[in-house]
């Protein structure tokens, strides 16, 4: 079959080539597709059940929503309830008598002092917070400290120095640690650990701030070095290779590019830690003694409001005057670790914007 | 078969008066504020090869999406203008897209078969479209098959993952799959280029198959291959159709000083 | 005129020596030191409980109740009441997050309405677990619970301790939902876990790549189809490490269930015949509980030393559990990702 090319013979220039499937095209008998006739384009039945799975999808996704809002809404309602019968000022402090010696006269005088003490079952009963918010700063506070310098290094290591066949193995046994129910932490703190404390420490008592705060760590820990090496991973690898292009070692990378360029993710797991440190309610309930007392002395028994809440929520009535005291610590701390968690969230969300460069 | 030399094309038989399967008149496309279309107006003719060569941005694989509503699932991504399927919008109010993609199908560039086996892959639109007869899945499966050139390569390997097959059979499998449901038009996007030589004449040897039963759209960069395949060519530069016209005429005489440009490759 | 020459020619560079870098040795030795000293607590911990509880740990300890005041048999009825409660919570919490889930990932794209659901999760996440427990009891067990007692009136409650088999009086008590119970505890450990659930669930959804979505589309499926069909069988691994990560949270969390439906003794399991017939778990009955358990023998036992061993029997007990169900998550979770990488 010649064909007449007319004009330019341009056909060979762009290398039209060779023959496809010569062969007539496949006699089947086969028949043509469905004619475009009946339209039915607008598939009523269909287009309702899929919209209705997806409100069914959306109900379900609101449930976090509606979930975190009830928390709020009833923690406050209960908590707030208190300020029937209680005096906002009662949860500073409150007038007390308290008896005090004169070494001069030999004598006890009853003054009214206004006493920072958190005593609910007593005649006069006391709900001034500061101990409570002093018990859990005393723990939470060493329990951050430790854990971001120990987190930081380990996540440093994890994410820059560990070799792979080393860190795969590392990586989870931390997740493990991160594992292990609180409880069982407290309970080794308070068999084990507080005694061997005791005997090096020689302090009073043996359940105190500092034994409660190594408990924490070891659960903190965990959190701030998987966020660290996220916020370390998460750095640009283009940033690495400048600096060892320019001579640096691995540690001068790490110390000085890496390292401040993740600089907001580690703030913020440091902020999270610490939220989560005055969070946390076992360990603290089993092993820092549980005397509300305000104090510096880290080796002093103390009562966090995590405790507070843990211990006297199963000996209250409902809609004592306790009660609502109590509802009303709960409130105070998931303000406070709220504030901290929105903290972290804002850093790493502003991190992230600015990486993505 | 041998024998033809390189000045001879095997050109298509004279179109016998084909209808017009897809007329689009005045598509215009927005990503957002940017505008990526310009007025575009075509007639795809049915039972035809079409093919939309141009340089890399220009707008040919959006175009290629606007036929079947895929692009409705870019946030952001907006039409006017009309697109007729046989006669019928499918932007009109009330088109439900799914019902226009079981009428247009697609071929992707990288092919996408599901982890499951061929008969599941090929079977999926099948099902689907609610046809639950183990023996009447069968035989369409069978037919889309061997309407891709495939089925004496996998007919007793049925079962099987499909990604367990070569780049060019798991794309052969994507165009069974397509098939499978009988659409009437058939959109395919750069179907070949992730594709050795071998895989690309057998995919072009289908689709030159294929014309007589479904009408084609092909994107494709490669101008021979668009030589090769199709029936019509349209140009499109910068979001615009430059030039359309029987293939043989585009690549041999091109009314557009710009489209001659493109194909004698002095730019893109 | 000439320049005076009065400096000395400068002298020829000296090629830059690399002396080793202390303070990177030192530094890079510190990090290891953290990490090993990290795993090497954990290994003793586990070595510690291991020593102690191994020798209270026997077949009698699994199966048996306890007596005496706890300070010896077994302690059966936690392990069964552990395990009760995670399968209610895990049966609460998993539908909830998956479709959460899938909502985030598959409808919802950036809009505001999925920030706000993501702003929610991540907040649940950080609420402390007291916290859970107070939400427990407050809304739970006294604002849920009595109003559902309230609804049914002495007669719903009656009829369904029938159909329960337990005679429990609560038509008079009128009290039957509005008390701690199972039912209470695991909504709140739900609520607790759900975070871990729809953050998983989101992950392993992610992880399909979207040419199979746009695959399925292109073939006319609807969006729910494509989920359903192509998108959920490839995530289902992931969802399922999900779950077993939180079962395993669940276990070992006290606080929340302190006050919400567990006990330190029960004269009997929590187990109740529907219709007198079909044998199934009470939920609205209380229950033992392991990391309870361990709270209660460690703080308030009357004679500390005589139950020690059960003490470390218990935690042996607990710690295996969660770390084998934690392991199997973690393994999980890494064949799950490779396999995904190998595909995309």
């Amino acid at each position: 079959m010649k064909i007449d090319v007319p004009g330019k013979v341009e056909g060979a220039r762009i290398g039209v080539v060779a023959p496809l499937g010569m062969a007539a095209p496949r006699a089947s008998a086969r028949p043509a597709p469905a004619a475009s006739g009946a339209d039915l384009r607008l598939r009523g039945g269909r287009r309702l059940r899929e919209r209705a799975i997806e409100l069914f999808l959306l109900a379900n996704g609101s449930a976090a929503v509606l979930i975190i809002g009830l928390i709020f809404v009833f923690l406050f309602k209960e908590g707030l309830a208190a300020f029937r019968d209680i005096q906002p000022i009662q949860f500073i402090g409150g007038q007390e008598n308290t008896p005090t010696y004169d070494p001069e006269l030999d004598t006890f005088t009853e003054t009214r002092q206004f006493a920072l003490v958190w005593q609910p079952v007593s005649d006069s009963p006391k709900y001034s917070l500061l101990p409570l918010l002093n018990g859990s700063l005393l723990v939470a506070l060493p329990a951050t400290l430790i854990s971001t310098v120990i987190g930081l290094l380990v996540g440093i290591y994890l994410a820059e120095l560990a070799r792979a066949r080393v860190r795969e193995l590392a990586k989870p046994a931390i997740e493990l640690l991160a594992g292990i129910p609180t409880v069982i932490i407290g309970f080794i703190m308070l068999t084990v650990v507080a005694s061997l404390v005791q005997s090096i420490t020689h302090s009073h008592f043996r359940l105190n701030a500092f034994v409660g705060a190594l408990g924490v760590s070891l659960v903190i820990i965990p959190v701030v070095a998987s966020l660290t090496e996220d916020a370390l991973r998460a750095v640009p690898e283009p940033l690495r290779l400048a600096s060892y292009g320019l001579g640096a070692t691995r540690w001068q990378t790490v110390s000085r590019v890496v390292v401040p360029a993740a600089v907001s993710g580690i703030t913020a797991a440091g902020i999270l830690g610490f939220g989560r440190a005055l969070g946390e309610t076992m360990i603290v309930l089993m092993a820092t003694g549980n005397a509300a007392l305000i104090t510096g002395n880290i080796l002093s028994s103390v009562r966090t409001m995590t405790a507070t809440i843990a211990a006297e929520l199963g000996a209250v009535a409902r809609g004592s005057e306790q009660y609502h005291a109590l509802f009303f610590v709960g409130a105070t701390l998931f303000t406070i670790t709220f504030m901290f968690n929105l903290t972290a969230e804002v850093i790493v969300a502003r991190m992230r914007r600015r990486l993505r460069m | 078969m041998s024998g033809q030399t390189i000045t001879e094309q095997p050109g298509p038989p004279t179109p016998v008066a084909s209808q017009s399967k897809i007329v689009v008149s005045g598509l215009d496309a927005f990503y957002g504020n940017v505008q990526v279309l310009h007025g575009i107006s075509m007639d795809i003719l049915e039972h035809q090869v079409t093919a939309l060569i141009g340089p890399s941005g220009c707008g040919k694989s959006t175009f290629l999406r606007c036929l079947n509503r895929m692009n409705d699932l870019i946030p952001g991504a907006r039409v006017s203008g009309n697109v007729l399927l046989s006669g019928l919008d499918i932007y009109a109010r009330g088109v439900d897209a799914v019902e226009v993609r079981k009428r247009v199908g697609m071929v992707f560039q990288k092919s996408n078969p599901f982890p499951k086996s061929i008969f599941d892959n090929v079977a999926y639109g099948l099902r689907l479209a609610g046809v639950r007869n183990r023996s009447a899945l069968e035989e369409r499966v069978e037919e889309s098959l061997k309407d891709a050139a495939l089925w004496d390569e996998v007919k007793d390997r049925l079962n099987q993952s499909a990604l367990d097959l070569s780049g060019g059979q798991q794309q052969r499998v994507c165009i069974a799959r397509a098939l499978a449901v009988k659409p009437e038009v058939v959109l395919m996007d750069e179907p070949a280029s992730a594709l050795d030589p071998g895989a690309t004449t057998k995919i072009e040897e289908l689709i030159h198959d294929l014309r007589s039963h479904y009408t084609i759209v092909i994107v494709t960069h490669n101008m021979q291959q668009a030589a090769r395949v199709a029936d019509f060519t349209a140009y499109f530069y910068l979001g615009k159709l430059v030039e359309m016209g029987p293939t043989r005429q585009i690549f041999t005489n091109p009314e557009n000083k710009h489209t001659e440009d493109y194909i004698t490759g002095r730019f893109g | 005129m000439e320049a005076k020459i009065d400096k000395a020619p400068p002298k020829a560079p000296e090629p830059p020596s690399r002396r080793p870098d202390y303070s990177g040795l030192i530094m890079t030795s510190l990090c290891r030191g953290a990490t090993f000293l990290v795993g090497g607590v954990l290994v003793l911990l586990l070595f510690h409980i291991a020593r102690h509880g191994a020798g209270v740990v026997s077949w009698d300890f699994l199966t048996k109740a306890p007596v005496e005041g706890m300070t010896a048999g077994g302690i059966f009825p936690a392990i069964f009441g552990t395990l009760a409660i995670t399968i209610l919570m895990i049966v609460l919490a998993l539908p909830l997050g998956a479709f959460a889930g899938i909502y985030l990932v598959e409808y919802a794209g950036g809009g505001l309405l999925a920030r706000l659901i993501r702003a929610a999760v991540n907040n649940l996440a950080g609420v402390p677990s007291i916290v859970f427990g107070l939400f427990g009891v407050g809304f739970f067990v006294l604002f849920v619970g009595r109003n559902i007692d309230r609804g049914l009136g002495p007669a719903g409650r009656s009829a369904i301790e029938q159909a329960l088999g337990t005679g429990g009086g609560a038509a008079e008590t009128g009290i039957l939902f509005g008390q701690p119970i199972m039912l209470w505890a695991a909504a709140t450990l739900a609520c607790l876990v759900l975070p871990i659930i729809i953050v998983t669930t989101e992950e392993a959804l992610s992880a399909v790549p979207q040419s199979h979505r746009d695959a399925s589309l292109a073939l006319g499926a609807t969006r729910w189809q494509t989920v359903r069909d192509v998108v959920l069988p490839q995530a289902r691994a992931g969802i399922l490490t999900g779950a077993i990560l939180s079962v395993s949270r669940g276990a070992g969390e006290t606080a929340p269930i302190l006050f919400t439906g567990c006990a330190y003794f029960l004269p009997r399991l929590p187990v109740a015949e529907l219709f007198g017939v079909i044998p199934m778990v009470n939920p609205l009955d209380q229950f033992m509980e392991l990391s309870y358990h361990i709270f209660i023998l460690a703080t308030q036992s009357t004679d500390s030393q005589a139950t020690l061993p059960l003490q470390y029997g218990t935690t042996l007990v607990l710690v295996a559990l969660t770390f084998m169900l934690n392991l199997t998550g973690i393994l999980l979770r890494f064949v799950f990702r490779r396999r995904l990488a190998r595909l995309s």
